[in-house]
């Protein structure tokens, strides 16, 4: 079996992208969760409570819901543009996927590619047609605007964007992103990672900074949803479309901000390099410990929870996360999750800054928007290019 | 047939459909659409002969830059169906014969070329170009044409903002 898919790297690639894919749309469902969790604990509401154990199942709810419900073409919109931009955008978004790597072991991962961050950079590039046909195709006129609003600003941030990470390619010396995340590899003074926002010519603190906003901006998220800002615009580039496909911009959009954080953690915060050093081994069993105290939680929270469902469900869900503690610990086993525990969890807390920014910050003006992009935002990250090849330099003489 | 064959043919064959359609299409945004599935399938072209980051660059300059752009002035203008015009006497009776015969005289100098020299024959995927290797060629051999190319982009760009400016 495994020679056989030795000699066919097709077949190994196939299965390795429909694993990274359920898993990917899995985390993407429960983020529409988990967000509007956070969201509504921060503006003191509960959230989504009433289907199932702390409203679990309402992602569920939610695509059976977008499946059933009518799907009306607007008049006079352009059918083949109109059918043609929510699957765009989906693609597009899910492909990032396969140049990620999720471990040390070359299994974890979809593919290895030379140019990877061009490569997504490119695929994010691309990005921007799914929303401006949308816009225009709807044949309405606030997805016009938003469309419009949408291609300036994304077509604006994307050079921050690019140019944010440039200081980290110039400590590098390369775009593979495996080889970007060897680079991090090691600690200062036996304690310090040597990630690059920690990293010895010049700490990438900037060059995160407007990673970060710049990202925001180009995944269309608050304080930047410019395009879909729902006091002027209705609902700005999709207010045309219903059930499926409008459900299909949600995912894409989820989507993107999962690569944006995964991106952030590969480029900054070593991906899946612990931030302990090797010598360390007690801190192996971190991912055992993160589960038993989650499965503690969850029987303790289950057992108390007012409804019957609840009470069953929930316990059970901590058993079965005690079990995958316990096999966590496992010699083989231990030794293959520690990359994926670290690099899920760096994630999983830029996709909270994510959310938190979203519930925290009112929305920019649109000139505002536009002058912060190109008067602060670039040569920000321009200077950043410029310091940075200049301190390695100094370093490397 | 091997695949990188199957592939070529599949992007060059949409590269040309593209092209077409670019040309047929009578709407400015349908048109637009298919230039950018040409980009695509160029990049894919380049892909196929090693040569990944100017696959990658020219997905971000052309399709992710400039048809944005083209796109967004587009759309701002809100541009509609082209009326079609009847094809001019000079156009029908000389252009079109004439156009037909340059393609058919490209193709065989192409076949003569590729019967007569190996290289042109078997166009080696080999390893792709490392950009280390792109990079040095550029900043030290091309460094000239390089930075003059900067020179006159940066002029163009003065000009277009001059030009937009001139009202006030």
């Amino acid at each position: 079996m495994s020679e056989f898919i030795a000699q066919h790297p097709i077949i190994g690639a196939t299965l390795r992208s429909i694993v990274a894919l359920v898993l990917l749309l899995t985390a993407v469902a429960y983020l529409t969760w988990f967000e509007r969790k956070v969201v509504a604990h921060i503006q003191s509401r509960w959230g989504p409570w009433m289907v199932g154990p702390h409203g679990l199942l309402q992602p569920l709810a939610d695509a059976l819901k977008g499946i059933f419900k009518e799907d009306p073409t607007p008049q006079g919109a352009d059918k083949f543009v109109y059918h043609l931009a929510p699957f765009l955008s989906l693609s597009l978004a899910l492909s990032s996927i396969a140049l990620i790597p999720f471990g040390p072991q070359p299994l974890l991962g979809v593919s290895n590619v030379n140019t990877g961050l061009l490569v997504l950079f490119a695929i994010t590039s691309l990005s921007v047609y799914g929303v401006v046909l949308a816009g225009w195709s709807s044949n309405s006129k606030y997805p016009l605007l938003g469309g419009l609003r949408s291609s300036a600003q994304m077509v604006s941030y994307e050079l921050s964007l690019t140019l944010s990470v440039i200081g980290v390619l110039l400590l590098v010396g390369s775009f593979n992103l495996r080889d970007i995340i060897a680079n991090q590899q090691g600690h200062y003074w036996g304690i310090v990672p040597r990630w690059h926002i920690f990293a010895a010519p010049l700490p990438q603190v900037i060059g995160l900074l407007c990673y970060f906003i710049a990202a925001v901006a180009e995944t269309n998220r608050a304080p930047f949803d410019l395009p879909e800002a729902e006091q002027e615009l209705v609902a700005g580039f999709h207010t045309e479309y219903a059930s499926m496909k409008f459900a299909t911009f949600f995912i894409a959009e989820y989507t993107a901000m999962v690569t944006v954080a995964i991106v952030a953690s590969l480029l900054f915060f070593g991906g899946w390099l612990s931030p302990f050093p090797d010598s360390w081994t007690w801190t192996h069993y971190f991912p055992t410990l993160f589960c038993l105290a989650g499965a503690a939680w969850l029987v303790w929270d289950g057992l108390r929870y007012p409804t019957k469902f609840g009470r069953v469900l929930l316990p059970i869900l901590g058993a079965v996360l005690a079990v995958v503690g316990v096999l966590c610990a496992l010699g083989g086993v231990n030794e293959i999750v520690q990359g994926p525990f670290w690099f899920v969890s760096k994630v999983f807390v830029f996709l909270f800054i994510y959310v938190w920014v979203r519930g925290t910050l009112p929305r920019f003006r649109y000139d505002q928007l536009m002058g912060f992009g190109w008067k602060i935002l670039l040569p920000v990250a321009l200077a950043n290019v410029l310091l940075t090849a200049l301190a390695a330099l100094v370093l490397k003489r | 047939m091997s695949i990188e064959l199957f592939l070529f043919f599949l992007f060059a064959g949409l590269a040309v459909l593209g092209a077409v359609s670019l040309i047929v299409m009578r709407h400015p945004i349908h048109s637009a659409l298919s230039l950018i599935v040409v980009m695509v399938a160029l990049a894919c072209l380049y892909l196929l002969i090693g040569a990944e980051f100017i696959a990658a660059v020219q997905i971000i300059v052309y399709a992710g830059a400039i048809m944005v752009l083209f796109v967004f002035v587009i759309m701002l203008l809100n541009a509609g169906e082209e009326e079609r015009t009847n094809l001019s006497g000079m156009a029908r009776y000389v252009g079109v014969p004439l156009s037909i015969l340059f393609t058919l005289q490209l193709a065989y100098w192409m076949f003569r070329a590729s019967a007569q020299h190996a290289w042109l024959q078997t166009a080696p995927p080999g390893p792709p170009t490392l950009m280390r290797d792109l990079a040095l060629r550029l900043f030290r051999e091309f460094v000239l044409p390089f930075e003059l190319t900067a020179i006159l982009i940066l002029v163009a760009m003065l000009g277009a903002v001059v030009l937009a400016r001139r009202e006030s």
